[in-house]
């Protein structure tokens, strides 16, 4: 009887907080984009471009503040700027794989210039914190037809690579002398990251990236060995954590990107215990 | 053993092969037989991967011409199989053994990684090499040997007729490498495959290979271990005085009262970890 109500109580909580506009803007926005981001995330983790993927969403902030300033949307700077940078590092190919350095400089630099863009744009101090940390909850319509769109574009790219992807990913000298072009797959596949990250960056911002697009597939890689459930396991758990997150920012009244922050994260902390002990605090978590 | 050349698994008529501008090989002459496993050794620089790179296709001769199963060579030939030396792409990957093999199979070709034949083809490579239970296993938590079997399983998808293996014994101990040997002779008894073998030095060979491929100084030698493996073809190989000393059913190839093997084995383990798989053949043979 007691957990009847409470999942009454439950269901009318959620029917309330669905009855805002932007909750239900920003609930569409976060799982669209969060399921892209799981599983452009995966292959990521798998070809060990995390650096990489941080990077272009910093690139990406310097292209949203510029955009801002000549008058643009910032998702079409930031796009621009991150697919751009996704392409330049795709074409650099293994003469970048090494350069932590280099990489590092250029996201300072990106930053850098950012920060003199909003400068300029005097209106532009909450834009800024909105671009670095996310604003889900100001998501409009328009803004939410071009994220499904931009996400249609990942996945139909992601379903188009994917094998050869793997292929070059594990066995790149294999791959090479099968004919497999690496420097055309690793531009494809950084330029699919950039729209991605453009992606995430409207959720939870450029500096938040990782969140979304890092720590889903990080978790998956550890619950399972096998390629598709791998995938699918990222795309599901970026959606929960997305939506966890949401859930929690309305009753607690904090930043979502901060909650969706916390629960990816706790989320790969739980993956990273050994496997019995993540049963129990499983199980304990599902009983308190 | 006398070949017609246009019977040769392998044939290499007057080649020479050039890598950044060095003269790899000068004008060699080779005709390996179907069905023989063959040893290849010689000191680093000598060009051993760059021989192998050039039957795939990915080294063009600078004069010459080369011919696999009797005919001229290219890229993306499904008769070979390869084991590369360097690994890149593998690390310390979570993806279990079966994913790693099956991401070979028609790994070059666009669209999504599925498909039951593709199921098919690498249970049956996964079969071969005897490597079935690590099929579930993360590739991350296999032993160096466990590790080589299964990558020799992906060797051996698309039933290759040639199979290239580029160092497999490096950083094994002695176990491993003679069961890593055993199960390159059973599968050239089993398979009638033509082997191309490299190592760093002759005596875990011995008593398992038909021929040894013995390159130095630009120059090749093939034939028997008691007529290659000798001081006088040693010394015109490294192209300095070279003693060879047969004890207890062992070579010891010395140069100045200097063991030149033991002393390479030494010398490449840091090559195993590069990341710039595009350019590992120059940096090995760069590394004299």
């Amino acid at each position: 009887m007691a957990t009847r109500t409470a999942t009454t109580t439950a269901i009318t909580a959620i029917g309330t907080m669905l009855h805002y506009d932007f909750m239900r803007n920003a609930f569409a926005a976060a799982g669209i984009v969060a399921a892209v981001a799981g599983v452009v995330g995966y292959f990521v983790v798998l070809r060990a471009q995390a650096f990489a993927g941080h990077a272009l969403s910093h690139v990406g902030f310097a292209g949203a503040t510029g955009a801002l300033l000549i008058g643009l949307p910032p998702l079409a700077g930031l796009l621009v700027l991150s697919v751009g940078a996704g392409v330049a590092m795709g074409l650099l190919g293994d003469r970048l794989a090494q350069r932590d350095l280099a990489i590092g400089m250029v996201l300072a630099l990106a930053l850098g210039l950012g920060l003199l863009f909003v400068h300029f744009y005097t209106a532009g101090a909450n834009q800024a914190t909105a671009l670095l940390f996310g604003n889900v909850l100001a998501v409009g319509r328009a803004t939410l037809g071009w994220l499904a769109l931009l996400a249609l574009a990942c996945l139909a790219l992601m379903a188009a690579m994917a094998r050869p992807l793997v292929f070059a990913t594990l066995h790149p000298e294999l791959a090479e002398a099968k004919g497999v072009s690496l420097r055309l797959l690793g531009v494809l596949f950084l330029a699919t990251v950039g729209i991605a990250v453009a992606e995430a960056s409207q959720i939870v911002g450029v500096l938040l990236v990782f969140t979304l697009l890092i720590g889903p597939a990080a978790t998956a890689t550890r619950l399972t060995g096998r390629l598709g459930a791998g995938v699918l396991l990222a795309a599901v758990l970026a959606l929960a954590e997305a939506w966890a997150g949401l859930v929690l920012a309305y009753y607690t009244d904090w930043p979502a990107s901060s909650w969706i922050t916390l629960v990816s994260v706790a989320a790969y902390g739980l993956s990273l215990l050994p496997r019995g002990r993540r049963v129990a605090a499983a199980a304990h978590q599902h009983g308190g | 053993m006398q070949l017609l050349r246009a019977d040769a698994a392998l044939a290499f008529d007057r080649v020479s092969l050039q890598l950044g501008g060095r003269r790899v090989l000068e004008d060699v002459s080779l005709a390996i037989g179907t069905g023989e496993f063959i040893g290849l050794l010689g000191p680093n620089g000598a060009g051993k991967t760059t021989l192998m790179r050039a039957a795939l296709g990915l080294v063009r001769p600078a004069r010459g011409a080369i011919r696999v199963l009797g005919a001229p060579v290219g890229r993306g030939n499904p008769a070979i199989g390869y084991l590369p030396q360097s690994r890149s792409g593998l690390g310390d990957l979570r993806l279990n053994g079966r994913e790693v093999v099956t991401s070979a199979v028609d790994g070059h070709r666009w669209g999504l990684p599925v498909g039951r034949a593709r199921a098919r083809a690498a249970d049956r490579a996964l079969d071969l090499a005897g490597a079935q239970a690590l099929a579930d296993r993360p590739l991350g938590a296999m032993s160096g040997g466990e590790r080589q079997r299964l990558l020799i399983a992906q060797a051996l998808v698309g039933e290759p007729r040639i199979l290239l293996l580029d160092e497999p014994l490096i950083s094994l101990d002695l176990a491993h490498q003679k069961a890593t040997i055993e199960l390159v002779r059973r599968l050239r008894d089993e398979l009638k495959l033509t082997v191309l073998f490299s190592a760093h030095e002759v005596n875990p060979l011995i008593g398992a290979i038909d021929r040894v491929l013995y390159l130095g100084g630009g120059h090749a030698a093939l034939g028997p271990i008691e007529e290659v493996v000798t001081a006088p073809v040693l010394s015109r190989l490294y192209g300095m005085d070279i003693e060879v000393l047969r004890a207890g059913g062992r070579i010891f190839v010395m140069a100045g009262g200097y063991d030149m093997e033991h002393d390479e084995h030494r010398h490449d383990h840091g090559h195993a970890h590069g990341h710039d798989h595009s350019h590992h053949g120059h940096r090995h043979d760069a590394a004299l």
